[in-house]
C-alpha cells in the first residue's frame, strides 16, 4: 500500500494524474502536460511536492566522526548554514545512495536521501554507527516543497522575509517563517535552476504550499509533477539513483569522483575504490542525432564494438532534442565523436558531449 | 473532446476512417492521446508497408514513454501524415484530425467499435 504525502489531496484537487512511485502516490503531471511544467522551470517557476524524501538526522559527539566515515566528501571544513552534496558507498566502492547533507551544528548534521532508497540507507547508517552518536529519522514528520526556477526568489521573498532567504546556492537557514509556519529554507535543487527547497512539519504542508502557489500567480509559478522532474534534471545533466549510480558502480566510474576525496583518513568504500585504480568507464551525455529517442539501458556501439549502455535518456524540452546519459568506456568515445545507439532494434547516431546539456 | 460518430474505434485506443473509396485512415484516440501526454516523436511505416491485424504498425513517444500503435485492418500503407513526423504535438491537439497512416488492399479488420460503444468501454475501463 503506497504512502500519501500531506499535499496528496491538493494533488488531486488541482487534477494532478497520480502515480505509485518510490511507496508514495504522487502526481506525475498536472493538466498542463510535462512540456509547459518543464518550461515554466526554465523560464519563470514551478512548485514541487518532495515530501516522499527521507531525512535523517545524526547527533552527537561522534556525528562527524560518523559522517565522515559513512560519506565519500569531506565534512569537517563545513559551516552551519552550508549544504553539500556526497555519495554514500558499501565496502565494494558501489553507490548506496547519493543525499545532501545539511550541517545544522558542528555536532548534528541532517541528510537528506532519496525516497526509494530509504530504508536501505535507514538500515546501513543505522548498523554503520560508531561511537557516541544518535540516529533520528524525520522522514514520517518533514514535508517538503520545492519551488524552482528564475523567479523563485522573486516568489519566496513575498511569504518570507528577505533577511531569512539563504542568499548563496547551497546555503540555508532554520527557524524561519514561510507563510507563517516554521522552516528550513535551502537554496538547493535537481533542475539545474535558482530555486529552494522548504522543510516545514507535515501539518503545515498546504499552508506552505497554497501560500507559494498564490503568491507565485503572477510570476508564472506552477505546479509541477516528477514527469517534469525527471526531464529537468537529466536537461541538466544530473544523475539519479538507479540510473546513473546503483550498488554496483562507483561514484568514480559515474562522474562523480569530485565528491569522493581519497584524501580523507577513511570512509566506507574507500579502500575498494584505491585498488581499483582510476576508472577505465565514465558517464558521458549524448546528443542523439538521429531520428528517434534513446531511453535508458540502450547498448551503445562504436562500429561492431559495444563499449556500453545508456543510463537514462528522454526528449528535453528546453533543447528540443533527444538526450541521454551513458557510461561507456572511456578510450573509445572521447567527446565530440559519433556513436550509436540501438534503440529497439535499431541503431541511430549520436554526438558524445558533456554531460551537462543545459546551463543556466 | 467528444469522439466522432462517423469513425470506428479499436479496443487499444486507434480510431479507423472509412474513406469510402477503399481506403481507411488509422489514428490515435482523443483518450490515447490524453494518457500518453505531450507526444514529442512519432514512428510511422513507409508507403507500401503491409500492415496486419492487431500488429504494431508505428510508435508514439511523449517525454516518459514510448507506446506501439497497433493496426485494427490488415493492408497496404499508401499514404503516411507526414507532418506529423515534424510536429507530433498536432496529435495532442487534434487526436481525430492528425491521421497517421492511410491504409487499402484491405484484406481483414478486427471487430471496430462505433463512438458509442467506445464510450462505454471507457467508462467500464476508468
Amino acid at each position: 500500500m503506497e504512502l500519501k504525502t500531506p499535499l496528496y489531496d491538493v494533488h488531486v484537487a488541482l487534477g494532478g494524474k497520480i502515480v505509485p512511485f518510490a511507496g508514495y502516490l504522487l502526481p506525475v503531471q498536472y493538466p498542463t502536460g510535462v512540456i509547459t511544467e518543464h518550461m515554466a522551470v526554465r523560464e519563470k517557476a514551478g512548485l514541487f511536492d518532495v515530501s516522499h524524501m527521507g531525512e535523517i538526522v545524526l547527533s552527537g559527539p561522534d556525528a562527524l566522526n560518523n559522517v565522515q566515515m559513512l560519506l565519500t566528501n569531506n565534512f569537517d571544513d563545513m559551516e552551519d548554514g552550508q549544504v553539500r552534496y556526497s555519495p554514500m558507498c558499501n565496502d565494494k566502492g558501489g553507490v548506496v545512495d547519493d543525499l545532501i547533507v545539511y550541517r545544522i551544528r558542528s555536532d548534528c548534521y541532517m541528510m537528506v536521501v532519496n525516497a526509494a532508497n530509504h530504508d536501505k540507507d535507514a538500515a546501513w547508517i543505522s548498523s554503520h554507527l560508531t561511537g557516541d552518536v544518535q540516529f533520528e529519522d524525520y522522514s514520517d514528520r518533514i514535508a517538503q516543497v520545492a519551488l524552482q526556477g528564475p523567479q523563485s526568489e522573486a516568489i519566496l521573498e513575498k511569504v518570507c522575509a528577505k533577511e531569512n532567504i539563504p542568499p548563496k546556492y547551497y546555503t540555508y537557514t532554520k527557524d524561519v517563517e514561510v507563510a507563517g509556519c516554521r522552516s528550513i529554507v535551502s537554496r538547493t535543487g535537481y533542475t539545474g535552476e535558482d530555486g529552494f527547497e522548504v522543510y516545514c512539519a507535515k501539518e503545515d504542508a498546504v499552508k506552505v504550499w497554497n501560500a507559494l502557489l498564490e503568491a507565485g500567480k503572477e510570476n508564472g509559478l506552477i505546479p509541477c509533477g516528477l514527469g517534469a522532474r525527471d526531464t529537468l534534471r537529466l536537461e541538466a545533466g544530473m544523475p539519479l539513483y538507479g540510473h546513473e549510480m546503483n550498488d554496483e558502480i562507483t561514484p568514480k566510474q559515474t562522474g562523480l569522483g569530485i565528491f569522493v576525496k581519497m584524501d580523507k583518513q577513511d570512509f566506507i568504500g574507500k579502500k575498494a575504490m584505491e585498488e581499483m585504480g582510476t576508472p577505465t568507464v565514465k558517464r558521458c551525455g549524448l546528443k542523439i542525432t538521429g531520428r528517434g529517442i534513446a531511453r535508458e539501458n540502450c547498448p551503445v556501439y562504436v562500429g561492431d564494438r559495444q563499449i556500453g549502455h545508456t543510463t537514462s535518456g528522454t526528449h528535453c524540452p528546453y533543447l528540443g532534442g533527444a538526450y541521454a546519459m551513458a557510461i561507456v568506456e572511456k578510450e573509445p568515445a572521447p567527446l565530440g565523436s559519433t556513436v550509436e545507439v540501438e534503440v529497439r532494434g535499431k541503431r541511430i547516431p549520436a554526438e558524445v558531449v558533456k554531460v551537462q546539456f543545459y546551463k543556466r | 473532446m467528444s469522439n466522432p460518430t462517423n469513425l470506428l474505434y479499436a479496443k487499444s485506443h486507434e480510431w479507423v476512417q472509412d474513406m469510402g473509396d477503399g481506403t481507411y485512415r488509422i489514428g490515435l484516440t482523443d483518450y490515447a492521446q490524453k494518457e500518453l501526454g505531450d507526444l514529442v516523436f512519432v514512428n510511422l511505416p513507409q508507403e507500401g508497408d503491409e500492415v496486419e491485424v492487431g500488429a504494431a504498425f508505428g510508435d508514439v513517444e511523449s517525454v516518459k514513454a514510448v507506446s506501439d500503435v497497433y493496426s485494427p485492418v490488415s493492408g497496404v500503407v499508401c499514404a503516411i501524415n507526414e507532418e506529423l513526423l515534424d510536429h507530433p504535438e498536432m496529435i495532442n491537439q487534434d487526436a481525430y484530425g492528425a491521421w497517421m497512416i492511410q491504409v487499402n488492399e484491405v484484406s481483414d479488420k478486427e471487430e471496430l467499435l462505433s463512438a458509442e460503444s467506445y464510450e462505454a468501454f471507457l467508462s467500464e475501463e476508468a
